[in-house]
């Protein structure tokens, strides 16, 4: 068993990328994440590998399709106002059908917003944030650890779906520091026959595109990819329960939010109320299984978001509005206490909003 | 001997290969209409080509072929 | 003996330009290019977008294609994921000279060992005729009707020039195919800058003046004449930069 070290947030996930088989790293200096293009920046030169920073985030991610396209694990970070910028890159990427992994680090906005922590790049990242109809994989770590695992797991999951995957974390979690237990781990990097690698004169030219002008053929492009979105769906939701077992009250928070629900949702069960939480770790797929469980169970909802409600949208959707859903939220790079969730929490088991 | 020939159902009718030229044996046919729907180009005296490939050189579509 | 024919890194895919344009010239040249040294089975092009977007169907290679303007940085990541490949990006005015400024600039400032082939033609070909980056002074398009009025949507930007500024450019030139001759003189600028990539020698671009007859309203023989007379004026051709020739002349 490795040894537990302690890191940052953003350290963490740029070692595992290493780890994870990523020799190709593009980047553009934003805060709160600027720490991953940094230790990229030490660690690739003495591995062979490939740190580069580009002239802009527009940049950095049309250079990871070009590593993608090669068939070369890559990946990029920033954080919320340049991942609009790489919008239009991921946009190409879900129409190519390539793997690669985007973290976003976000902070608060809209516009250039703030530096301090946020959520509130769920929509974007959930609904896959630049044009047409397209899905991310979307994994939200909740510690240092989780910050490191979701970045193996992002690889695997991209790669086996063909499809671009983001790692949608905070600045909380990309800053702070945790002991974390860092393991080389053999990706199940899938084959690639699909990958621009030079056809030797041996096979017809590969070609990545995502132009179709023919509507019959475009429309057939996007079913397909939807219907591989469904077995996404259906096999990929992750959360995690805490005190679920016999749960009136379920809290739904990801991230650094969960963390501060997790000390309400106890401090609630000091009061006697029955309270429990249902972590999302994949924010797409949405653990929509789990909740619509929990509704069977729990008379009501708390959605706990450093926004100002986004997710909430989803656990309504995924609970078909059976259950009243409450909101505790702050924004603008605030984090809600632990005080404020209970207090939300006391309210929804009186009945209240 | 020099040899040149069209493929014909390429051919845009553009005749850029007929300006081109220096012996001026190159016409767009008047009669004929290819796949495309263009009058394409042809030649219209073999015997006078030099095989200097200026048409197959200023045409943009690869429709010429020139052997010698 | 065959004279001429077509070079086997073209597909037998029909170009879809219109009749007359050079485009197709430029894509015979640079497939002759990869002939020549015989790298097919090692290139990767990276199409942009314009009318050149097919460019994906006609180059018997492994072809990507780019968002508008961003096909140099996607060559770099292909070029960065394994440098035995041969990469190279086939963009036309607006995608180069406008949108992708910045992704031209830095590549050559980086000196990418890529291969830029830069088809100026003065206008926006693919969207119907709208005024280019490279539209000349006067120059009247579906956006520009009165003609390019400098005082108040500017002049036109000279690539070669500007990029023979930088430090980390190797080789620029300019050529045109509006008749036999520069034709040819074309066809020699693209195999080098080719070759300069395969001996990884560093970045080059070449620029190559090229029609547009429909969207100028010429004959394709008039668009000729029009490039003749107009562009070559304004965008004189030649080398600007040859960096790796100033290395081995020292």
């Amino acid at each position: 068993m490795a040894e537990k070290i302690l890191m940052k947030g953003n350290e963490a996930l740029a070692e595992a990328a290493i780890m994870a088989g990523c020799r190709h790293y593009f980047g553009y200096p934003i805060t709160p994440q600027t720490e991953v293009a940094a230790y990229m920046s030490r660690r690739m030169p003495k591995i062979g590998g490939t740190f580069l920073q580009a002239e802009s985030e527009i940049a950095a991610i049309n250079m990871v399709i070009g590593a993608a396209a090669a068939g070369k694990r890559a990946m990029t970070s920033s954080s919320s106002p340049g991942i609009s910028l790489k919008s239009e890159g991921i946009s190409y990427m879900a129409g190519c059908d390539l793997p690669a992994l985007i973290v976003n680090v976000q902070r608060g906005g809209p516009g250039l917003g703030g530096i301090q922590p946020s959520q509130s790049d769920y929509f974007q990242a959930t609904r896959g944030g630049g044009h047409g109809d397209y899905h991310l994989l979307v994994l939200a770590p909740s510690s240092v650890q989780e910050m490191a695992d979701l970045v193996f797991k992002g690889f695997d999951l991209a790669e086996k779906y063909r499809m671009p995957c983001m790692l949608l974390a905070d600045g909380t979690m990309g800053q702070m520091m945790e002991p974390v237990e860092l393991s080389e781990r053999a990706g199940e990097s899938a084959a690639k026959p699909w990958a621009l690698t030079g056809t030797e004169g041996k096979r017809r030219p590969n070609i990545i595109n995502s132009l179709a002008l023919e509507p019959q053929e475009l429309e057939k492009w996007n079913e397909d990819r939807f219907k591989r979105y469904d077995i996404v769906r259906e096999n990929e939701q992750m959360s995690e329960s805490y005190r679920m077992e016999d749960a009136e009250i379920c809290v739904v928070a990801f991230g650094i939010a969960a963390r501060v629900s997790q000390n309400a949702v106890d401090a609630a069960r000091a009061k006697g109320i029955r309270a429990g939480m249902l972590r999302p770790i994949t924010l797409w797929p949405f653990p929509e299984k789990a909740l619509k469980a929990a509704a069977d169970q729990c008379k009501a909802f708390v959605s706990v978001e450093l926004n100002m409600g986004q997710m909430i949208e989803d656990v309504r959707l995924a609970i078909e509005c059976k259950r009243p859903v409450s909101l505790c939220c702050r924004t603008g790079g605030m984090i809600p206490s632990p005080d404020e969730v209970l207090s939300v929490i006391e309210r929804a088991a009186e009945g209240g909003k | 001997m020099a040899k040149v020939t069209f493929e014909k159902d390429l051919c845009k009718g553009c005749g850029l290969c007929i300006a081109a030229c220096p012996k001026k044996i190159l016409s767009l046919s008047t009669d004929e209409i290819n796949q495309k729907g263009h009058h394409p180009a042809q030649i219209d005296d073999q015997s006078k080509c030099i095989a200097c490939a200026f048409c197959a050189t200023m045409c943009p579509d690869c429709v010429i072929t020139v052997e010698k | 003996m065959m004279v001429f024919e077509k070079p086997k890194a073209l597909t037998n895919a029909p170009l879809h330009y219109c009749p007359g344009c050079t485009h197709g010239i430029i894509h015979r040249l640079v497939a002759e290019a990869i002939d020549s040294l015989d790298i097919a089975g090692r290139t990767i092009g990276v199409a942009s977008v314009g009318c050149s977007v097919f460019a994906y169907n006609y180059f018997n290679c492994d072809m990507v294609q780019a968002a508008h303007g961003r096909a140099p940085a996607v060559a770099t990541g292909v070029k960065r994921a394994d440098p035995s490949k041969i990469v190279f990006t086939y963009q036309g005015d607006g995608d180069l000279a406008s949108i992708g400024t910045a992704e031209t600039v830095h590549s050559a400032a980086r000196g990418e060992n890529i291969t830029i082939i830069f088809v100026n033609n003065a206008i926006y070909g693919m969207t119907g005729g709208q005024m280019a980056p490279t539209s000349l002074p006067g120059q009247v398009t579906q956006t520009s009707p009165y003609g390019r009025d400098v005082n108040t949507v500017g002049y036109p930007v000279r690539i070669c020039e500007l990029l023979a500024t930088l430090d980390g450019t190797g080789y620029v030139e300019r050529v045109a195919v509006n008749n036999v001759k520069n034709v040819r003189n074309a066809k020699r600028a693209i195999e080098k800058a080719f070759r300069n990539q395969v001996e990884g020698k560093g970045f080059s671009l070449i620029e190559v003046l090229s029609t547009c007859p429909t969207n100028w309203g010429k004959t394709p023989e008039g668009a000729l004449e029009w490039l003749d007379q107009n562009m070559i004026p304004y965008y004189p051709l030649g080398v600007y930069k040859d960096k790796f020739s100033e290395e081995a002349a020292k």
